[in-house]
């Protein structure tokens, strides 16, 4: 971009048409700055999101011990390289009997190697308990008044930089305590309920556009429908919510808990479950899928279509062997879209009845369930500043997981458009 | 009554009283029209004179329009193809059709000559058949090697054969032509007039063009249209190419085909 901007005058003799040239150049100017703005206003707000996520997943805390390791252990020997047998002892000294029993029950202590029960010694005696968290633009910035905050307000804790977000997060399920809990459960749930609605949705909503685009005539039915969807593809998905609340849920409880199959799971007995969820979902993005695919029908040049007809080609074959290849790109992004769309869902769901703590993995779709959304609304309610963080985290992992949706949409998209030229 | 009034002669198709309406619109109007066998027939005349629509309405390609409606006959094989048990579906296998621009479906050149076989139940070698298609449509040699790839990856004149080849490949008795040529530069269109010639041993050809030395270079019979007043077309002349371009019997024909209208 220039700074100086000296701007060609036109020809000596312009006539009538000279004095506006200058004007059209300054207002087209002026419009590419206010264009250039409103997309810097996009960029740093998108900026301010991430790092307020970013800053608040990862960062120093400061542990303190239940438990002393140095009072565990005599005659110098450091706790971590004590013998087996010791450590047996230690943790038979400083837990339950019943919980000795359940540990013994898990796995028998003879089969157990050395730094298992080492890390059950941590664990659940030394039990170091975070104290204090700070941010990560604190712990980058301000490490020296971090450390001699602590050093003065919690003399016996160690600080440690702490990333929310690590590998053993995805696999942990949700617990009371913010250090341990992870976001397995939540994830495994929304994944269940993608399922759910990949298969209600992407059938019922293909066949929908190919129907109202291919097969459906002009008639005032027809357009009533067509507006209708159009219309229902921007209701609140709260009301939804309170479809799926009232159909899935309640009427159709027998179904949606597994009752009619005989496969009711043990810890509910009632229809809220990960297939009203994934129902409920499937409704919502519905409309968006059939608007979508009907729009990539519609975008099918109609001279393949006529080539098909024209070598005797039944309606049917032509659609399948040349409309739908042809729409297939456009109809799964826009199917991926929807996707993620409902993996962003929240509210829908708390209607419909989505557990906030679930600690034991999803069985299947007649479990009760949980999803990220939920369990990141449910985490940043929480007035504890460790939920926070992992609050923070599981932004992440939603996030990770919607970027993984559209770019496989957009891979999808390059791979099938390739294969057509 | 596709009698044959001479050897060689004989009626492969013949319209009778045709009228083609869209919505309330007339676009043809009353056009009889005998089309010889294995012969090449062409249709003239100004845009927006019902050209295509008459051509579309030999093989009911027009019904594809979902307020288009045909009064009238079109006779082939004995049978008037607008009677209630004439399924489109058989009769445009039987009655071809190649269109004005390229369209070869986005497919391998051998899948866009096998597929419209395929799909009407061709049971014989389809190898064999593809390579028929091919030679007959003068693209055999130039793609032979090349079978796998992409119909899309040929050149204009070769795609406009490709779909020549696919057209082929499904044995009709007649191929329509909707201006096969206007998307093609001379060489090309060359090369689909010399096809035409061979092509009409096996096959009787009905072309719309809009190219008058085309008409007059290429084909054996020619019809001429014209619109009347309230837009609707139709045919003024009919005749053997040669006598209608030296001696044309209508004055608007005249005038067209001098260049005067149109």
């Amino acid at each position: 971009m220039r700074l100086v901007n000296r701007q060609p005058q036109g020809f000596a003799d312009s006539g009538d048409y000279a004095p506006k040239l200058a004007e059209r150049q300054r207002s087209a100017r002026r419009w590419q700055g206010i264009f250039l703005v409103a997309t810097m206003v996009g960029i740093v707000f998108l900026v301010a999101l991430l790092y307020t996520i970013i800053n608040q997943a990862f960062g120093y805390v400061a542990q303190e011990n239940t438990v002393d390791p140095a009072t565990l252990v005599s005659a110098g020997v450091p706790l971590e390289e004590l013998p087996k047998e010791q450590l047996i002892q230690i943790l038979r000294d400083h837990v339950s009997a019943g919980v000795m029993r359940r540990f013994e029950s898990e796995q028998p202590f003879e089969l157990r190697s050395r730094e298992d029960v080492y890390s059950l010694v941590v664990e659940r005696v030394v039990a170091p308990r975070i104290v204090a968290t700070w941010n990560l633009d604190a712990s980058l910035l301000r490490r020296a008044a971090i450390q001699h905050n602590v050093a003065i307000e919690y003399p016996d804790a160690r600080l440690v930089f702490r990333a929310w977000l690590m590998p053993d997060f995805l696999m942990r399920s949700q617990s009371s305590t913010p250090a341990d809990a992870g976001v397995r459960t939540a994830l495994l749930g929304s994944l269940w309920m993608l399922a759910v609605i990949i298969l209600v949705a992407f059938p019922v909503g293909v066949g929908a556009a190919i129907y109202l685009e291919e097969y459906a005539g002009k008639s005032l039915v027809n357009s009533i429908i067509q507006t209708n969807i159009s219309n229902l593809a921007g209701v609140p998905s709260i009301i939804y919510g309170m479809l799926g609340l009232a159909v899935f849920v309640r009427a159709l409880e027998p179904l949606t808990s597994g009752a009619l199959f005989g496969l009711v799971d043990p810890a509910t007995a009632n229809g809220r479950t990960i297939l009203s969820a994934g129902l409920t979902l499937a409704l919502l993005v519905l409309p968006l899928l059939i608007i979508n695919a009907q729009e990539a029908i519609r975008a099918v040049p109609a001279s393949l279509r006529q080539a098909s007809y024209g070598l005797g080609a039944t309606k049917w074959q032509t659609v399948w062997y040349h409309v739908l290849p042809s729409a297939l790109p456009g109809i799964l992004t826009g199917t991926i879209l929807a996707m993620s769309r409902a993996v962003g869902e929240t509210a829908p769901l708390v209607v419909v009845g989505a557990s906030t703590f679930v600690a034991l993995d999803p069985q299947g779709p007649f479990s009760k369930f949980t999803t990220l959304p939920i369990q990141i609304y449910q985490w940043t309610s929480r007035p504890q500043d460790q939920f926070r963080h992992i609050a923070a985290a599981a932004i992440i992992v939603l996030l990770a997981l919607l970027l993984a949706l559209n770019a496989s949409a957009i891979w999808l998209r390059n791979r099938y458009s390739r294969r057509l030229d | 009554m596709s009698a044959p009034d001479a050897v060689g002669n004989e009626i492969a198709i013949q319209a009778q009283e045709l009228n083609v309406y869209y919505g309330s619109f007339r676009a043809i109007k009353d056009v009889s029209l005998a089309i010889k066998r294995h012969q090449i027939t062409a249709i003239i005349g100004p845009s927006g004179c019902g050209k295509s629509t008459l051509l579309r309405a030999l093989n009911r390609m027009n019904e594809l329009v979902p307020t288009a409606r045909a009064s009238g006959q079109v006779v082939f094989l004995g049978q008037n193809i607008y009677d209630r048990d004439i399924d489109p579906v058989e009769l445009r296998r039987r009655i071809g059709m190649v269109f004005q621009k390229p369209n070869p479906f986005p497919k391998s050149i051998f899948e866009n000559v096998a597929w419209g076989a395929r799909i009407n139940g061709f049971r014989g070698d389809m190898d064999a058949l593809v390579e028929q298609s091919l030679r007959r449509a003068a693209l055999w040699d130039e793609v032979k090697d090349k079978l796998h790839q992409s119909g899309l990856s040929l050149s204009g004149g070769q795609q406009q054969r490709l779909c020549i080849a696919r057209a082929i490949a499904v044995r009709p008795e007649i191929i329509l032509m909707d201006e096969p040529a206007s998307a093609l530069d001379p060489i090309a269109t060359l090369r689909i007039e010399e096809l035409m010639q061979h092509l009409k041993e096996n096959y009787t050809i009905v072309i719309v063009t809009h190219n008058m030395q085309q008409a007059a270079r290429a084909s054996d019979w020619t019809a001429v249209m014209m619109m009347d007043e309230d837009r609707a077309g139709q045919m003024i002349e009919f005749g053997e190419t040669q006598q209608l371009f030296m001696t044309p019997r209508d004055r608007r024909t005249e005038d067209y085909i001098t260049g005067r209208i149109g």
